[in-house]
């Protein structure tokens, strides 16, 4: 038994809220292969997405179970690690051990409790999900265009260390799509309001690309509320801004216009699946989108360019804070980072694109999960 | 918000939705108030299949009962198209497009051509379709295919609920004639449907299923049997990439194309007669304009040229099921 302390299952991670199992693509590596946590494992397929799955601890791939083509539940056994020295039947009989005794959660007809609720914040309906039940808040707050399930490959990791609710902004996801002047300003006081109606008093907030200017505005506006901030590919801190990529964004109508800007937010192309592009068109499809989406961005932007700049109120701002941002962006670039006040710590991911949160999962999950640690 | 709500609830929220938003939305056909046993307000079924129920409450006289007169009303519908309403009339079966067929396709699809584009005719004719119900030879048929052929028409199979409330969504609000074809046969299909009102355009095929051995097109009913076949053919290691067109008029070509690029096989499934169906015009556009990529015979898979049996074992026979549609993939497939 002592040997069993050292061998680690991989099991299907849960990628989002709504995730029940996943699609095994395929094995990345081979048995015997040393892994250290975010090295590619396998490739996994979703409702949602496909992705490749990282490890999450060190250790020796010993055992392959899953294979190329089985759909199996959340946290069903996908492999086994352990040291060289761990003997073949030590690791069979804790794969036989972990079979005998799990099982799969229940997927239960709609019955299990809703996964999104809705909160009605200064006449404007949003729509919010809680993961997490014990520690300090966190807050993430999507980009442009984004909702909720943006953030479907960190809640769960954050959830184990805090409250993690997320939200989609007003003209977002399913939230109303009454957005008022669009502005910066008026999205921080909708995530204000936001906390005020689910009882939040302050938060750690992360906050992406747009939702990342709100974060800072929110900072801005109520120091006291704001406990860090971790700002990925922030908007308000330069002037360039891929204003190309907003306005085809916004005028994309067909999965044909709309593949290859998806594909600009991503150092990955492949990334972009059709269940991605397709959940984009729904969204977008709905009435007032397009209106929504056209004065947040005309609040924001003008032509390649910024309108407002949050840097000295990123300076003034009393919590940690952190930037992560992916070295290929072509969003926002990453040159923005540079010139900050020194308390800010600057974390700058290769091979990660605009989506940094989603394409180096597990790096910026570490990065997440220290600050609020660290600033509790 | 997104929540599971059947086929014939979708197309009950759209035509609420757009009632509510434009007045000028009206509903009128056969028994889409009272229907049978109705009595009026108190008891109104909302058409035979109760797809229009609960919306004479709410907007009065603008939910119309008409005679048994298709000739009458189709033409008095397109006639209020063409003076400012958008009429939702409903032919209560696609089976009796004969008795008012010079409305729809030598008036109304003829307008906004025969007027030099100064008129337009936004009607919404929306007609029930397919076999599967035991209702015999002359409330079967699937002859959307004619009205392919119209030009002028606009053709719409949606094939689930969220197909459904998207695409009539944005017929109503299209200015020229759309034939809105529903299959009785997936009236009570779930599915997951945004409460708010959106659209889906013209033209543009779903993907329903990604996969790179043999493209299958179909439509209507048959989507869920191809993603039933293409289930169990993923097991024998054969992908198959399933495309719904949505509509025949417009029909996007490129997806279709573009998908036979990738497999060089493609298998058509289509409940309409197999003389100049869809089928037939589909597998003639891939060999004429995707020739190059193709590396087996495109397969039609269809029901006989015959009228639809009353016999419930020859009805059976006679609708393509999951598992004609996995034979011919099979015989694609393998065909080197």
């Amino acid at each position: 038994m002592m040997a069993q302390e050292k061998i680690v299952p991989i099991t299907m991670p849960k990628w989002g809220l709504s995730m029940t199992e996943g699609k095994v693509v395929g094995w990345l590596i081979d048995e015997g292969r040393e892994l250290k946590p975010g090295d590619p494992v396998m490739d996994i397929e979703t409702e949602k997405i496909a992705n490749t799955f990282e490890a999450l601890d060190a250790g020796t791939l010993r055992r392959k179970i899953a294979t190329a083509d089985d759909v199996l539940p959340i946290g069903a056994l996908l492999g086994v690690m352990a040291p060289a020295g761990v003997s073949d039947a030590d690791v069979d009989a804790f794969v036989t051990e972990f079979q005998a005794s799990y099982v799969p959660p229940a997927v239960e007809e709609g019955d299990t409790g809703p996964i999104y609720h809705w909160v009605e914040v200064a006449g404007t309906r949003l729509r919010h999900a809680r993961a997490g039940d014990a520690g300090p808040a966190v807050v993430l707050i999507h980009g442009f265009g984004g909702d909720c399930d943006n953030w479907l490959f960190n809640q769960d990791a954050l959830a184990a260390h805090a409250q993690v609710h997320t939200l989609d902004l007003p003209g977002h996801g399913q939230s109303a799509k009454a957005v008022g002047d669009g502005s910066v300003a008026t999205l921080a006081r909708a995530v204000l309001g936001f906390m005020d109606a689910v009882g939040i008093a302050s938060a750690h907030l992360v906050g992406h690309s747009l939702g990342g200017a709100i974060a800072i505005q929110c900072a801005a506006m109520a120091p006291e509320r704001v406990k860090s901030l971790s700002l990925i590919a922030p908007a308000g801190l330069g002037v360039d801004i891929n204003g190309d990529y907003l306005r085809g964004f916004i005028s994309a109508e067909s999965r044909r216009d709309l593949k290859p800007l998806l594909q600009q937010l991503v150092a990955n192309p492949d990334l972009v699946n059709r269940q991605m592009i397709d959940d984009m068109l729904k969204f977008k499809r709905l009435d007032g989108v397009t209106d929504a989406l056209t004065t947040v961005a005309s609040a924001m932007v003008d032509g390649n360019a910024q309108k407002a700049t949050l840097r000295d109120a990123l300076g003034n701002v009393g919590c940690p804070v952190q930037i992560i941002w992916g070295v290929a962006d072509r969003i926002i670039p990453i040159a923005q980072a540079d010139g900050l006040p020194p308390s800010v710590e600057v974390h700058k991911i290769d091979g990660a694109g605009h989506l940094p949160h989603l394409e180096a999962a597990s790096v910026v999950n570490a990065l997440l999960v220290a600050m609020v640690e660290r600033a509790r | 918000m997104a929540r599971k709500i059947l086929f014939q609830q979708a197309i009950n929220e759209a035509l609420d939705q757009e009632m509510a938003r434009d007045s000028s939305v009206i509903v009128m056909g056969e028994d889409v108030v009272g229907g049978t046993g109705g009595n009026g307000e108190m008891d109104a079924w909302g058409g035979v299949l109760g797809v229009t129920k609960g919306l004479y409450g709410k907007y009065g006289d603008r939910i119309m009962d008409t005679p048994i007169s298709e000739s009458a009303f189709v033409g008095a519908a397109i006639g209020a198209a063409t003076c400012g309403l958008r009429p939702v009339c409903e032919l209560m079966f696609i089976d009796f497009l004969g008795v008012c067929f010079d409305q729809i396709y030598n008036q109304a699809a003829k307008f906004r051509y025969m007027f030099g584009g100064k008129a337009k005719t936004p009607v919404v004719i929306r007609t029930m379709i397919g076999a599967g119900f035991r209702a015999a030879a002359q409330h079967s048929q699937c002859l959307y295919p004619i009205f392919t052929h119209i030009p002028g028409l606009k053709v719409v199979i949606p094939s689930s609920p969220y197909e459904a409330k998207g695409l009539l969504i944005q017929a109503i609000r299209d200015d020229d004639p759309v034939i809105f074809c529903e299959h009785k046969a997936l009236y009570a299909m779930e599915g997951e449907v945004p409460d708010e009102s959106y659209t889906i355009p013209f033209g543009e095929a779903n993907i329903v299923r990604e996969g790179s051995d043999v493209t299958i097109v179909a439509l209507a009913r048959m989507v869920g049997f191809a993603q039933k076949a293409a289930a169990t053919l993923a097991k024998e290691g054969i992908s198959c990439e399933i495309i719904d067109p949505r509509t025949t008029s417009p029909l996007d070509e490129d997806t279709i194309l573009e998908s036979v690029e990738n497999t060089g096989r493609l298998v058509i499934v289509d409940e309409a007669s197999p003389r100049c169906g869809m089928a037939a015009d589909i597998a003639a556009m891939v060999a004429q304009k995707g020739f190059a990529s193709l590396q087996a015979p495109i397969a039609m898979v269809t029901p006989p040229h015959t009228p639809v049996p009353f016999s419930g074992v020859l009805e059976d026979l006679y609708i393509p099921g999951p598992a004609r549609i996995e034979a011919a993939v099979r015989n694609v497939a393998e065909y080197a």
